[in-house]
């Protein structure tokens, strides 16, 4: 979709601009550079998991929130839901990595009928009710004893592969899971349903109005979200091998996941992720203190709603005009200088 | 007979839980807002009342008296410093501000009470054991009878003052109309202040109860959020006060029929009865108009 600079033409739209051809190449790049680090420093190998689990989470948030206009507090719903069909599955005999590949689908499948319930409402209403079908999720596992109940369980099968290994191919499918996910809503985002999906955020019913299929852009947003946040779920239980109800279903989830993207940028692609490596760092500055850590979190998620609603990097890209990735329409004139940017 | 008991402790539990319900209706129906912190500032009421408690001997539900203007301010302040900017930004600001509220005061609770368990159960004395024996199957706790009495008297209230008094009609007035309200010389960023203060103060009443009833932690709130939620939606979101407090009731009968079912479910049978209602076709049990916002 190149569209050559050229004087006969007085203007031209494209998706592609130097700058997001160069970005898109280099983010390419940094995921090819990302599947090799278990070879060059195997001692970071846990600690990247975590963060690419992180930044899953707050991808698929964003997606949600930024994009459908739809606040879940409920996200950890199919969090714990990932981890325990991970581990239902391997007690049945499921290799556990083909288990967190099933187990990540089985969420997404699951959210297609709580869609339709749930999909009715908007605001405050389809948050808590996001938040009590997690709720009720995680009473309903605490009642399964082969589920190891209120106690927990852990995921033992994965015993039989050595811990180094062990450890490298969790971290592989999770960065390929991150990848699968992040294509998704790229190119979720580049097709007709990227634009109508943005037009139903900023005006429900006038997208409704001109003929936007609301409830399907927003399903489908739904169910890329749940299912990405089962893989979340599925690769958390590999990365800590042991979960309990009330700490895979916990509502801290959803704290960190309105944490990472209010600063990173709600409605931005790569806000969500530069939020996820700023949560990283906090976490490893001020993950031991507790109390005051969490109440940094809170403060943060207040002080950005309010003073800084774009995030850091949507900030960036109003200031600068800087877009890295080609979602959106670029209009070149041809002898007018500033390219006129498409607001999104 | 035991159904009926159980239909009665549930009316009584309902009660509990329309006194937290109240001031979330309220807010609901004047801004359209859900304060997600609402069950936190009513767990922060019961710290202040279990603060107060520590240093003069005396009855919770004196105690709470002193605190009431304490909460009435929380409330005042909470409107001026942080809703007011959140509402000026949209509908979904407000659910993520005061969601990290909610973070903010259970944390710092957690660091000024420690994350042990409270009650303020053994402070009030006969009242939180004592009950009137109607049949050997058939009891009612003097506390349950009371929260419905006080859920009675609030709502009662609260209905008289809006449809009476001069600042409850301003409310009703911005409710229906902001900018209309604001034409004819209703200060609505005033209004929105004193009902977020009674909303706030109301939920101080609720914790209270809640703190006498059973034992409390910092992080007791969203569990008391989500089934003062789950009362107004059964209600008919924003539909009026008297079917919250309606509301209430169907959700507290639902939890103790359930835990009659099986002593692990009152809970759940709760949320099952909320997702019930949110699949019928109105959305509400009481709904008459369908909720939008």
């Amino acid at each position: 979709m190149k569209t050559p600079r050229s004087a006969a033409e007085p203007s031209a739209i494209s998706r592609w601009t130097r700058t997001s051809a160069g970005f898109t190449t280099g983010f390419a790049g940094l995921i090819v550079a990302l599947a090799f680090v278990p070879a060059l420093n195997a001692g970071v190998v846990q600690d990247m998991t975590g963060l690419l689990i992180l930044v899953l989470m707050a991808v698929m948030w964003n997606a949600l929130a930024g994009y459908g206009g739809l606040i879940s507090i409920g996200q950890q719903a199919y969090i714990g839901l990932g981890a325990y069909a991970t581990v239902w599955l391997c007690n049945h005999a499921v290799n556990p990595f083909l288990a967190m590949v099933i187990a990540t689908a089985f969420c997404g499948a699951a959210s297609i009928p709580l869609s339709f319930l749930l999909l009715r409402f908007r605001g405050a209403q389809f948050a808590i009710g996001t938040w009590v079908v997690a709720e009720a999720l995680a009473i309903w596992v605490s009642f399964d004893n082969a589920l190891g109940a209120g106690t927990g369980t852990s995921l033992f099968q994965l015993d039989r592969y050595a811990p180094g290994p062990r450890e490298h191919y969790i971290y592989w499918l999770t960065l390929a899971m991150a990848v699968l996910f992040l294509g998704a809503l790229f190119v979720l985002l580049r097709s007709r349903l990227g634009s109508s999906l943005q037009a139903i955020r900023d005006d429900e019913d006038a997208a409704a109005s001109v003929g936007v299929r609301v409830v399907a852009g927003k399903r489908t947003l739904f169910v890329l979200a749940a299912t990405g946040a089962g893989a979340a779920g599925a690769m958390t239980l590999a990365n800590t091998l042991f979960i309990e109800p009330t700490s895979i279903f916990s509502v801290n989830y959803t704290a960190l996941m309105i944490f990472m993207v209010l600063v990173g940028g709600l409605g931005t692609f790569e806000g969500p992720i530069i939020g996820a490596i700023i949560l990283y760092f906090v976490q490893h500055q001020f993950g031991n203190d507790g109390v005051w850590y969490f109440v940094g979190l809170g403060g943060a998620a207040i002080l950005f709603a309010l003073l800084l609603p774009r995030g850091v990097w949507g900030t960036l890209e109003e200031r600068t005009g800087l877009r890295c990735m080609p979602l959106g329409y670029q209009v070149r004139r041809a002898a007018v200088a500033p390219p006129a940017r498409e607001p999104d | 007979m035991t159904w009926v008991n159980d239909v009665v402790q549930g009316i009584m539990l309902g009660g509990f839980y329309a006194l937290l319900a109240c001031g979330l209706a309220l807010m609901f129906g004047l801004m359209r807002i859900i304060n997600l912190a609402h069950g936190d500032l009513a767990v922060l009421g019961a710290y202040l009342v279990y603060l107060l408690l520590e240093h003069w001997n005396t009855s919770p539900f004196l105690g709470f008296v002193a605190v009431l203007p304490v909460m009435l301010l929380i409330g005042y302040v909470l409107q001026r410093v942080l809703l007011e900017r959140s509402l000026r930004s949209g509908l979904l600001v407000p659910l993520l501000t005061t969601f990290g509220l909610s973070i903010v005061i259970q944390n710092l609770l957690d660091q000024g009470f420690s994350p042990d368990d409270r009650s303020l159960g053994a402070s009030a004395g006969n009242i939180a054991t004592a009950s009137w024996q109607i049949t050997s199957q058939l009891s009612i706790p003097a506390i349950g009878a009371l929260a419905l009495g006080v859920a009675i008297v609030i709502f009662g209230g609260l209905q008289l003052f809006l449809s009476k008094t001069g600042p409850g009609r301003q409310m009703r007035a911005t409710a229906q109309d902001p900018d209309t309200a604001e034409l004819v010389g209703i200060n609505s960023r005033a209004v929105y202040a004193r009902a977020t203060a009674i909303a706030v103060a109301i939920a101080a009443v609720g914790g209270v109860f809640l703190a006498i009833r059973s034992s409390f932690t910092p992080y007791s709130g969203p569990t008391y959020l989500i089934f003062a939620f789950e009362a107004v939606v059964i209600g008919g979101l924003g539909s009026s006060l008297w079917a919250t407090l309606a509301g209430g009731i169907v959700l507290g009968v639902a939890q103790t029929i359930g835990g009659q079912i099986n002593p692990e479910y009152p809970i759940l049978a709760g949320h099952i009865v909320f997702l019930a209602v949110l699949a019928s076709p109105r959305g509400g049990l009481l709904n008459l108009r369908r909720a939008t916002a």
